[in-house]
């Protein structure tokens, strides 16, 4: 029957179809953006800033939702090994 | 195979046992030269009884050995679901079950002090059984005992012997032979088939030299059962890092006697002697109830918890099934469930296989099947522990986030994982699956458990009990079908004015007719009977194509 799982099973429908993530330009501001993310930790101890960095990835994850593009932009983030 | 192990210690009464119930009683066996029986069963803890239960219900002869003269004292599992329920109540037991267990529904999620949210478990409407009741274990398996010597009097060929210890088991080709100690001195059995229900540690699969891979959870979880009078509601209550600092996490949960589950994650380097001290247990409940609550503590005990499985849960002749064949850590309530699940899906099937109405391999289908179960209730009870004990720095960090977060944003809640209950598994993909019936409801498709109904005159699975049906939903079909030596039974229901069964079984379609197996799960369905067709799906699921 099915093999042992190891990580997330996928719908059969999506298998084949290309990951949606977005890795050209999008932000309509990026220099506005980015200012914002340094600043939001501002003094913040380090422990605090990735508590809030944590929050915030799990935010946009599920503002995200989709899992194929979430796995498409975990697979980009993590260092090659 | 295997030479007995090296000290044939007798088996001895047990000093803590909760009920005693099939005390040693010396068998014609023991002088007889290896007598041959069609099923023996080695264990029996709540697995063993059900398996005995449900093929001495059929007329299998059936013989269990345990090393004890009954159910051992201290409660282990409590949180016994529905499907549970209903496989019991198709043996049965399920009554005395119901009567006696605690329904819940409401469960709080505490972190440090703050409650971040409650939930319910809003059972759907119109099944005869909650979503869980809350149960000692020894009550549950006193129960499938009572079950038994009920029907034993009834002429079932149930045999339960106590003090009969397997100490060594050789396959042969048409048998399995067994070595037995007891306190008159060892003797041999054979049996055709043999079920080894022998729990977590199962001697018998050490004898065969199988292993058992898996994770170990580097965690010591305190068990408290204690009785107190206090009035906390009857909800589940689960802290993360709780302000009482009795555990990294805490659960406390309602048993029947006014008995409490209370539940302390200790961490890994432990004195496990020095922490079932009494003195030191009642200062960790005491921190978590307040200092004015008198309780009595009923039972405590440390465990470790595992996630793993057999790789093939049949073995030639010897059937593996519940905690000797897999293993799962307790968040989910995973343990005794799907090893009842695994039972209800056996029986049947070996009940076929010694009649000769199907072929061997239909056994193959319960280890594909219960092999698949086993492997979700793994993903899930490991998910589940992977959250509540976090295993470096960074995963503890966002599970800690969630929490935050959970507060006060719904969609993290959704995301907090103090255990995922048990919910039964759908066989897709099994090679007994006959055709589906496109615009039919996903959740009854072939492979799945039928879920329960009110039906004219009671309860949907009550109705259904325990052999081949055809049900049908305002759909003609001969009353009963013969094929392949077996008969099929049908089950007649409208779905008119009987919006449950419309919305499970037929969706927008008008009409539906569905084969059931024994086990109450889906054969194969159509939108309406053809003969033929029907024949095939049987054939099918009885493993003969
Ligand atoms: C703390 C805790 C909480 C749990 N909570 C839950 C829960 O809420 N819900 C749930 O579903 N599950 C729960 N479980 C799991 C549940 O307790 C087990 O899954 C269940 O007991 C397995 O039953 P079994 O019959 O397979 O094995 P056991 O209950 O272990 O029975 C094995 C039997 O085999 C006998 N035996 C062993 N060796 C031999 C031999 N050589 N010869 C003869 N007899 C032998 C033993 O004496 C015993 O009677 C929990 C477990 C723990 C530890």
């Amino acid at each position: 029957m099915t093999k042992p799982l190891s990580g997330p099973r996928w719908p059969a429908r999506w298998r084949w179809s290309e990951p949606m993530l977005t890795l050209t330009p999008n932000l309509s501001n990026p220099d506005e953006s980015y200012a914002r993310l340094i600043a939001a930790h501002e003094e913040l101890s380090e422990a605090e800033s990735h508590a809030m960095n944590a929050r915030l990835v799990l935010i946009l994850m599920n503002h995200i939702g989709d899992e194929r593009v979430l796995a498409a932009a975990m697979a980009v983030a993590r260092p090659e090994r | 195979m295997t030479a007995p192990i090296a000290t044939p210690e007798i088996p001895a009464q047990r000093q803590n046992l909760a009920f005693t119930l099939y005390p040693y009683v010396k068998s014609p066996d023991q002088e007889a030269v290896a007598r041959r029986h069609p099923v023996v069963v080695v264990g029996a803890g709540p697995i063993g009884l059900a398996a005995a239960l449900d093929l001495g219900r059929q007329g299998v002869p059936v013989l269990v050995l345990d090393d004890n003269e009954g159910i051992g004292e201290g409660s282990r599992a409590i949180c016994f679901s529905k499907r549970a329920l209903e496989i019991c109540d198709r043996l049965g037991a399920a009554g005395p079950m119901l009567e006696k267990g605690v329904v819940w529904n409401l469960g709080k999620v505490f972190h440090d002090d703050r409650l971040l949210y409650e939930f319910n478990l809003l059972p759907e409407a119109g099944h005869a059984f909650p979503a869980f009741i809350n149960l000692q274990q020894p009550y549950f398996e006193k129960f499938l005992h009572d079950t038994i010597v009920a029907v034993q009097a009834a002429g079932a060929p149930i045999e339960i012997r106590g003090c009969n210890r397997v100490e060594a088991v050789t396959p042969r080709t048409d048998h399995v032979a067994l070595d037995v100690m007891t306190p008159d001195g060892p003797y041999r059995v054979e049996a055709d088939w043999l079920i080894a229900c022998d729990g977590a540690r199962s001697p018998l699969r050490g004898m065969l030299g199988l292993g058992f891979e898996g994770r170990v959870f580097e965690d010591n979880f305190l068990i408290a059962d204690v009785r107190m009078t206090a009035d906390f509601p009857t909800e589940r209550w689960f802290w993360f890092e709780p302000h009482f600092k009795s555990g990294a996490s805490a659960l406390l949960h309602k048993q029947p006697d006014d008995v409490w589950r209370i539940d302390f994650q200790l961490g890994w380097d432990i004195d496990r002697k020095a922490e079932l001290e009494p003195a030191r247990v009642r200062a960790r409940v005491d921190a978590m109830l307040g200092p004015e609550v008198e309780y009595e503590l009923v039972w405590t005990s440390i465990y470790t918890f595992q996630c793993r499985r057999m790789e093939r849960f049949r073995q030639g002749r010897v059937i593996f099934a519940g905690d000797a064949a897999h293993q799962v850590s307790p968040f989910g309530a995973r343990g005794a469930n799907s090893g009842i699940q695994d039972v209800d899906n056996l029986c049947w099937k070996l009940k076929l296989v010694l009649e000769g109405m199907a072929p061997e391999r239909l056994l193959d289908s319960y280890d594909a099947e219960r092999v698949h179960g086993a492997d979700e209730n793994i993903l899930n009870s490991t998910r589940a522990t992977d959250f509540i004990t976090p295993k470096t720095p960074v995963s503890k960090l966002f599970r800690n986030a969630v929490l935050d977060l959970a507060a006060t944003q719904p969609f993290a809640r959704s995301i907090v994982n103090s255990g995922r209950l048990s919910v039964p598994c759908t066989y897709d993909g099994s090679s007994l699956n006959g055709p589906d019936c496109e615009n039919l409801p996903a959740r009854t498709r072939p492979g799945s458990p039928v879920p329960d109904a009110p039906v004219a005159d009671g309860w949907l699975l009550q109705a259904l009990g325990g052999g081949f049906t055809l049900m049908t939903f305002d759909a003609e079909a001969p009353e009963v079908i013969k094929a392949h030596g077996v008969i099929v039974r049908r089950l007649a229901l409208t779905a008119t004015g009987n919006a449950a069964l419309q919305a499970r079984f037929l969706g927008e379609a008008p009409a539906a007719v569905y084969l059931i197996r024994p086990d109450q799960h889906v054969a194969a369905r159509w939108s309406r009977y053809d003969e033929t067709a029907v024949r095939a799906a049987l054939a099918r699921a009885l493993a003969l194509e």
